[in-house]
């Protein structure tokens, strides 16, 4: 990072950053370590009286065997997500950075999902891909295909994965053709003059440029799988069918208010929080020597 | 941008034109690039269309696959029956209230979110004072502490708060989080010393270095964060599930939940079809009406 120039007020700052370290606290941080307390004890089933039993709620949810499969749903799922919304966003932005003529038209058609609630997109997914009612479940069983996720477990993950990425297009789309408009057009032109084929452009002078828009759709996007897919998964499959669609999160959502077990619950939570603050320490130190804010 | 195409001059559209010509970029590649295009609108585009085509069908049509590609004849009668028939699986609670709920919450989360994170950021990147690389660390780490990570201690911290089933408890706690402060973060990083400098040679101050300066360069990005905002606010799920308990205090994507029922056949779907159509249609025009001001916004920085 490089020294700036900045105004020399001591108390102003902590005035202006005051309001949000307020909500964070009160609703984020008072929360979470509630959450790390409760991982250490053990409720009996009215909520009369808790014990603290130290590890045992850690050991026990890791050892297990639905755990371990919400972990590996969860990788699929989030990898999945990730990759196929940016890569599709990233090539139409491209295209759509290419052309002369109608480029707003197709803007204007690519955004609208991006205005979509998640559990809606799963909704529409789901109501086109039924087994029992929609049109496509219908195209693919008559084209001879066994399609039905409500009880196939590995078409429902793809299911829910479609309508996730699909829903995360357009948020991309946007980012990366604001990404590619701001790069200086003479920077181009001057390869371009030297001889630079347009693959040649993308891949050493484009590309490169949009990393700190690449790098804050890889966080975002990886946090948009974890998280805000909550609602397609309870919405479209329940976790199911079996548990194969269960993730992390819907998880810690079903033991802890659905099934009330607050202790495991509460021990999820903290594990998903140190897997994610992990996660997003590592992208970012090592993201953020490679990008350039310019 | 389809605006804003078709208002630019003569002049400008040869200049482009003339601009693919210097950049190599030939007519095949053109083409290749439309097709591709096109292709994708019909993925992005297709299911809400559909949507739409469903939510003008009668039920006995929607229950008998294919649904026909284009609309039906009871556009008038499922509206009606959505609108003012009152929809039995959730309280008889109408559609307008519903789209308020909404609306307050939406408002609230964006505008909220948009003045509390450019504050915060402003104080990040322009002050030097102890412990701003803690707190930096300690607002980007909310990232990562979404509502879903601690469901109940905060379902009681609302609790003990008196806020549940109240908009401050739908708005307030969702008003904090990373991601705006973050962007804002990387905008203001990019602004260069000099005008820092610049400003306080003229002896401006802080706030107005902010209020002459940052903000009318922050145009564009706070017409994004906006956009982003709002729809963050419409589209929340499991918040407004766990804070309302009342019906009339649900909102819309809450309450079609609620119409839903995949495990039994009495689903009423065309009304399912035609709540969604009200769900989806609003952030949509607003996505594509600040899309005008947002282009603008774009083109003037590129000249």
């Amino acid at each position: 990072m490089s020294p700036r120039v900045t105004f020399p007020n001591k108390i102003l700052p902590y005035l202006l950053i005051a309001p949000q370290l307020v909500i964070v606290g009160i609703f984020f941080y008072w929360p979470a370590s509630q959450a790390l307390y409760q991982s250490v004890l053990r409720e009996d089933p009215f909520g009369l009286r808790s014990t603290f039993v130290g590890l045992a709620n850690f050991r026990r949810v890791l050892s297990e065997p639905n755990y371990i499969n919400a972990l590996q749903n969860t990788a699929v799922f989030s990898i999945a997500v990730a990759f196929v919304a940016m890569a599709i966003a990233l090539l139409l932005a491209v295209m759509a950075d290419k052309i002369i003529r109608g480029r707003g038209i197709y803007r204007t058609m690519l955004i609208w999902p991006y205005a979509i609630a998640p559990a809606i997109a799963g909704m529409v997914w789901l109501f086109m891909f039924n087994p029992a009612m929609g049109t496509f479940a219908y195209m693919l069983r008559s084209s001879g295909y066994q399609w039905d996720p409500l009880l196939r477990g590995d078409q429902a993950m793809v299911l829910v994965i479609a309508a996730a990425a699909w829903k995360q297009i357009s948020y991309n789309f946007l980012f990366f053709v604001a990404g590619l408009q701001a790069i200086p057009k003479t920077l181009i032109e001057a390869a371009a003059i030297d001889g630079a084929g347009e693959t040649k452009r993308f891949w050493t002078i484009i590309f490169p440029l949009l990393a700190p828009t690449t790098f804050f759709l890889l966080v975002i996007n990886t946090t948009y799988a974890f998280f805000d897919t909550f609602g397609i998964i309870h919405a479209v499959t329940g976790g199911g069918p079996g548990k194969a669609t269960e993730t992390l999160v819907y998880k810690v959502y079903n033991d802890g208010f659905v099934n009330l077990i607050l202790g495991d619950s509460a021990a999820q939570s903290v594990i998903l929080m140190v897997i994610v603050i992990a996660l997003t320490a590592i992208q970012f130190r090592y993201v953020e020597k490679k990008v350039h804010y310019g | 941008m389809a605006e804003a195409a078709t208002q630019q001059s003569t002049a400008a559209a040869l200049g482009r034109r003339e601009q693919g010509a210097m950049l190599g970029i030939s007519r095949r590649s053109r083409y290749i690039a439309h097709a591709i295009l096109i292709v994708g609108v019909f993925i992005v585009a297709f299911p809400i269309y559909y949507t739409f085509v469903a939510s003008t069908h009668s039920l006995q049509t929607i229950l008998r696959p294919p649904l026909p590609l284009l609309p039906g004849e009871h556009f008038f009668d499922n509206y009606y029956e959505a609108l003012f028939g009152g929809v039995g699986r959730i309280g008889g609670v109408g559609v307008g209230t519903l789209l308020f709920n909404t609306t307050v919450m939406a408002l609230g989360i964006a505008i909220g979110k948009i003045v509390i994170s450019v504050l915060s950021a402003f104080a990040i990147v322009f002050f030097r004072f102890p412990g701003r690389m803690f707190f930096f660390w300690v607002i980007f780490i909310t990232l990562m502490l979404p509502v879903e990570v601690r469901i109940l201690p905060t379902y009681k911290v609302m609790v003990d708060l008196g806020l549940i089933d109240s908009y401050t408890g739908l708005i307030l706690p969702l008003m904090a989080s990373a991601t705006a402060t973050l962007l804002f973060r990387q905008f203001f990083m990019t602004i260069p010393g000099e005008l820092v400098e610049a400003a306080r040679v003229d002896g401006a101050g802080p706030w107005r270095f902010f209020k002459d300066i940052l903000m009318p360069l922050s145009k564009t990005n706070l017409a994004a964060l906006f956009v982003i905002m709002f729809i963050y606010g419409w589209t929340q799920y499991l918040w407004p599930l766990l804070v309302t308990n009342s019906n009339d205090m649900n909102t819309i994507v809450i309450a079609l939940r609620k119409m839903i029922s995949f495990a039994d056949a009495d689903t009423e779907w065309h009304l399912v079809m035609v709540t969604s159509v009200f769900a989806i249609l609003p952030p949509i025009l607003v996505v594509l009406f600040m899309q005008r001001w947002f282009v603008k916004g774009l083109v003037e920085t590129e000249k």
